[in-house]
């Protein structure tokens, strides 16, 4: 029986269930509603829950484990000369075997008495009822697939009764307990208040599997390269292995990128910083209503494209531009008409990633210069300074520990941008300080090492996972160290 | 200052002037920082129009496709010259039909059949895509051969550009993809009317394509609605789920504090990261597909769940208590109250929330560069289990390709992709306007 199959009659059997039991719990109350401790609807959930939930852990288990079972077992049928072999070409032997498998399905009975035993007549009936296989079959492959196949088949069915068979007895046991004092909405309710803790501990489970799975990886990484070549090499050159060779050696430096993601970040912080801090201060202290109401959704508009259209505005309007009026300005000025600002720079980048963040200080900020108590405000204008003497001296002042955090918030966005700067960054990994120049970000070495054929076992596609693990360690420190100075800032106050 | 010390003290004292407390100086201070802030806010704005502007003025000829519509004679001495079709359904795939398009325009331009040259520069003005175009025709109604039918050709991309005025046709002939000869013939075709724009419904339906003309968003849209529907369904339940339990149920204690840190930081994890661990849990280790829209769905639901639960906690947050206390008050239980009561009162705010996290996993790139979504998928996927590619992922493989057809595609899918963003965000807005509910 197919899955989906089981499932479906798991559920009616679930329904079914709902339906007795409110209905059991009303006759056992003589019709009066009254009269029974939960109201009837929270009997059948009862008893929907205990046919259900039971059956359907059965089932997930029985799929995970028996595959791995059944396979190993297959496994150890093989020849002895089989399992001598290395692990990969093991694998090559089971998956030979598993398409088999596959294809003595296919075929019908009389097909298989016909050609079992000769391989080579095997292989072409497969062939001609869509079922390839890499080689010939051997023999033992041939009694392995049955035995595969007898053994999936039995699994099958063992499972399908067993499943049946648990969501048919937890509804009859649930059934049974059905009292008219029966205390059905607290168990209901644990069983739903279960499934709420289960549920937000999916945040800690999301955060354990980025360390783990990174951390794993990474691990792997390091056991070929040694750390310190990493996190103090000065040269990136990972030089891509041909498909299989392991031996083909890479330098990996993390320097370069660092500082092309660190100065990168700086020009995008040049640029976001003062236009949002200004801005905010603009439509907090000077900006009429009406002013606000409609520059503030549309600052917040940039926060809502998405990086990939900033990306393709870098690297289709403003990276030709910078470099079309470099080479001007050089003509004016030296009579050489040659660009000295390339089309994918620091500069363009950076400038490009600017825009983007300029909502979220001025937001951020906004937030934080309208938490500053009216009165030290009010105190100021009322000795007679000026609004701007006030958001300089006063206002700032106090609200200087918010715009830092707000501001070390942002720059953990910077350095965690991908797309924008993947279009207009450039690929040159090298250490250089002319903003004019193309320098490369850890982001964009990520995505380089990462998307074509995938190895995992070269250096050249793990040290992605390095890298994303020296991101993540830095973005999180600089979140942390602002979540921590804005919750200062906000008991300073409260 | 001095005068009014000076000796001469018995001449009545002129009235004192004001101290200077450089009041002129310090307005103009205050008009420089209004300056300022003004020219800040208008940074930005003016920044928002000109990338709106410059993606909509290249973009917006991306909805319009050249066309060439000529009688096109289906000759049975192209298609199947030995009759064939019956016995060998094979015949009627592999034809050569491209011939019949070029033939078709050349006898309409009246190029001579043993002008080579011309032949040649004929069949450079019409798409490749035709292949599929007749094919598809023929093997739906065999019949069509030996008849002459009106058919609309897709016209080459380089004609497509330069029919839209996008080539300079001023730069030498041999520094241009089209000739000379080509634009009089563009501009014969365009007089009789054979060659005009329609509207172009290949962007909307088509497959990834190396051609320009044939290239669409198709399977793109496909890929990103199955990851949309999978983000929306898992991460609603869970994410409303796990809101209530910090919200209403969690004791202060060390756990949930845990959680709480947990949350306000994977909001703040770079998109990227959530990409690698896509790829070393989904793929690798629990060996789903690569290029399936099942592990974008996946990886996108746990990059929107902090959003969904940070909106979620803040709409709980807003219903008054009053309204708990007079549920238990009149004997329901916890967990009625929360469901029955608290629960649809913050839905508003709940769905606003859910479709602004929506909003930014629909725009979303980087994580899906990584777990192969970067795929030259030409078939739609018909579950999420099958390869394809998203909205923004199309838009960066357009991006990266040379011709400048594809520019004027990536802007028009940018279009697409925002039109699609500003209906969620308005639907998102209207939302808190039609049921927000001050207490």
């Amino acid at each position: 029986m197919s899955t989906s199959l089981i499932l479906l009659i798991v559920a009616l059997i679930g329904i079914v269930g709902y339906v007795a039991g409110a209905r059991r719990a009303m006759a056992l109350a003589g019709g009066l509603s009254s009269k029974l401790h939960s109201r009837p609807g929270y009997y059948g959930s009862f008893i929907a829950l205990w046919a259900i939930v039971p059956a359907l852990l059965i089932l997930a288990v029985w799929l995970v484990a028996s595959p791995i079972y059944i396979n190993s077992s297959v496994r150890s049928g093989f020849p002895e000369e089989v399992k001598a072999l290395s692990e990969a070409e093991q694998g090559l032997n089971f998956g030979m075997v598993s398409s088999l498998a596959r294809g003595m399905n296919v075929l019908s009975l009389e097909e298989i008495e016909r050609v079992g035993s000769n391989p080579a007549e095997l292989r072409a009936a497969l062939g001609a009822k869509g079922v390839p296989l890499a080689g010939e079959p051997q023999p033992f492959m041939v009694e392995a697939a049955g035995e595969l196949n007898t053994m999936t088949a039995l699994s099958r069915t063992a499972m399908t009764i067993v499943v049946l068979a648990a969501s048919l007895a937890g509804a009859l046991l649930a059934f049974r307990q059905i009292a008219p004092r029966f205390r059905a909405r607290n168990r209901v309710e644990k069983v739903i208040l279960a499934s709420l803790v289960v549920a937000s501990s999916i945040a800690i489970l999301t955060t354990i599997g980025i360390v783990l799975s990174m951390l794993t990886e990474a691990g792997h990484f390091f056991a070929r390269v040694p750390a310190w070549e990493f996190f103090f090499g000065t040269v990136w050159d990972p030089r891509f292995a041909a498909a299989g060779a392991t031996d083909s050696e890479g330098q990996f430096g993390l320097i370069p990128l660092l500082l092309g993601t660190l100065y990168i970040g700086l020009v995008a912080m040049l640029v976001a910083v003062p236009v949002g801090l200004f801005s905010a201060i603009y439509m907090s202290e000077y900006a009429s209503p009406k002013v606000r109401s409609i520059a503030k959704p549309l600052l917040e508009v940039l926060a809502g494209i998405p990086t990939i259209v900033y990306g393709f505005f870098a690297l289709t309007v403003v990276g030709p531009f910078l470099r079309d009026l470099s080479s001007q300005v050089n003509g004016l000025l030296t009579g050489d008409y040659m660009n000295f600002i390339q089309a994918q720079s620091v500069l363009t980048a950076g400038f490009v990633m600017g825009i983007m963040l300029i909502p979220y200080v001025s937001s951020l900020s906004d937030d934080i210069i309208t938490a500053v108590p009216r009165a030290l405000c009010d105190g100021s204008l009322g000795l007679g300074a000026t609004r701007s003497e006030t958001v300089k001296r006063v206002t700032l002042p106090a609200a200087l520990p918010g715009i830092v955090g707000a501001i070390l918030m942002t720059a953990s966005r910077a350095i965690g941008e991908t797309m924008i700067v993947v279009l207009a960054a450039g690929v040159a990994a090298r250490i250089q300080f002319d903003p004019f120049e193309p320098m490369t970000t850890v982001t964009v070495k990520i995505v380089s090492q990462l998307t074509g054929d995938l190895e995992f076992t070269s250096p050249q596609t793990l040290v992605a996972f390095a890298l994303g693990i020296t991101l993540f360690a830095i973005t999180l420190c600089l979140n942390i160290y602002a979540l921590y100075i804005v919750r200062k800032y906000r008991e300073q106050y409260e | 200052m001095t005068d009014a010390l000076s000796p001469a003290a018995g001449i009545p004292k002129a009235k004192p002037a004001r101290r200077d407390i450089g009041i002129k100086r310090r307005y103009a201070a205050e008009r420089r920082f209004r300056a300022y802030g003004i020219a800040a806010l208008s940074f930005g704005i003016i920044f928002l129009l000109i990338l709106i502007w410059s993606v909509v003025s290249k973009g917006y000829t991306a909805f319009q496709q050249t066309m060439i519509t000529v009688p096109v004679e289906f000759s049975e001495q192209v298609i199947d010259p030995q009759n064939e079709r019956a016995t060998d359904p094979q015949k009627l795939m592999t034809a050569n039909y491209p011939i019949l398009a070029r033939n078709a325009v050349a006898k309409v331009l009246g190029v001579a059949e043993n002008d080579r040259a011309g032949l040649r520069a004929v069949n450079q003005m019409i798409s490749d895509g035709v292949r599929t175009q007749l094919r598809d025709m023929v093997v739906a109604n065999p019949s069509l051969i030996g008849t002459t039918q009106t058919v609309s050709l897709l016209a080459a991309g380089d004609l497509d550009s330069a029919f839209k005025g996008q080539i300079d046709l001023s730069v030498p002939e041999t520094n241009r993809k089209v000739s000379d000869r080509q634009v009089g013939w563009m501009n014969q075709l365009a007089e009789s009317g054979a060659l005009a724009k329609h509207f172009n419904t290949g962007i909307f339906v088509n497959g990834a394509s190396s051609r320009p003309e044939a290239a669409g968003v198709g399977v793109a849209l496909i890929g990103s609605f199955y990851m949309m529907l999978i983000v929306l369904v898992l991460s609603l339940p869970i994410g409303v789920a796990a809101s209530i339990y910090l919200e209403e149920f969690a004791p202060k204690n060390r756990f949930t504090d845990l959680i709480e840190v947990n949350i306000n930081n994977l909001a703040a994890v770079p998109s990227i990261v959530y990409g690698l661990l896509g790829l070393a849990v989904f793929v690798n280790f629990a060996g789903l597909p690569r290029s399936a829209s099942l592990v974008g769905g996946l990886v996108l639901t746990l990059m929107t769940l902090p959003t969904i639960i940070i909106a979620t906690r803040a709409a709980l947050k807003a219903v008054p208590p009053s309204i708990r206390a007079a549920a238990l008050g009149l004997g329901a239980s916890k967990m009625q109250t929360i469901f029955h009561h608290v629960l649809p009162l913050a839905m508003p705010g709940i769905l606003t929330g859910t479709i602004i996290g929506l909003a930014h996993a629909l725009g979303e790139t980087a994580p899906l560069l990584l777990i192969g979504m970067v795929a030259f998928v030409a078939n739609y996927p018909t579950t999420p289990l099958d390869p394809s590619t998203a909205l923004p992922v199309q838009i960066y493989m357009w991006a990266n390709e040379a011709e400048r057809a594809f520019v004027e595609r990536t802007s028009g899918a940018i279009i697409i992709l925002l039109l699609f963003l500003i209906v969620m965000n308005v639907g998102a807005i209207l939302l808190r306007r039609r049921f927000e509910r001050r207490w």
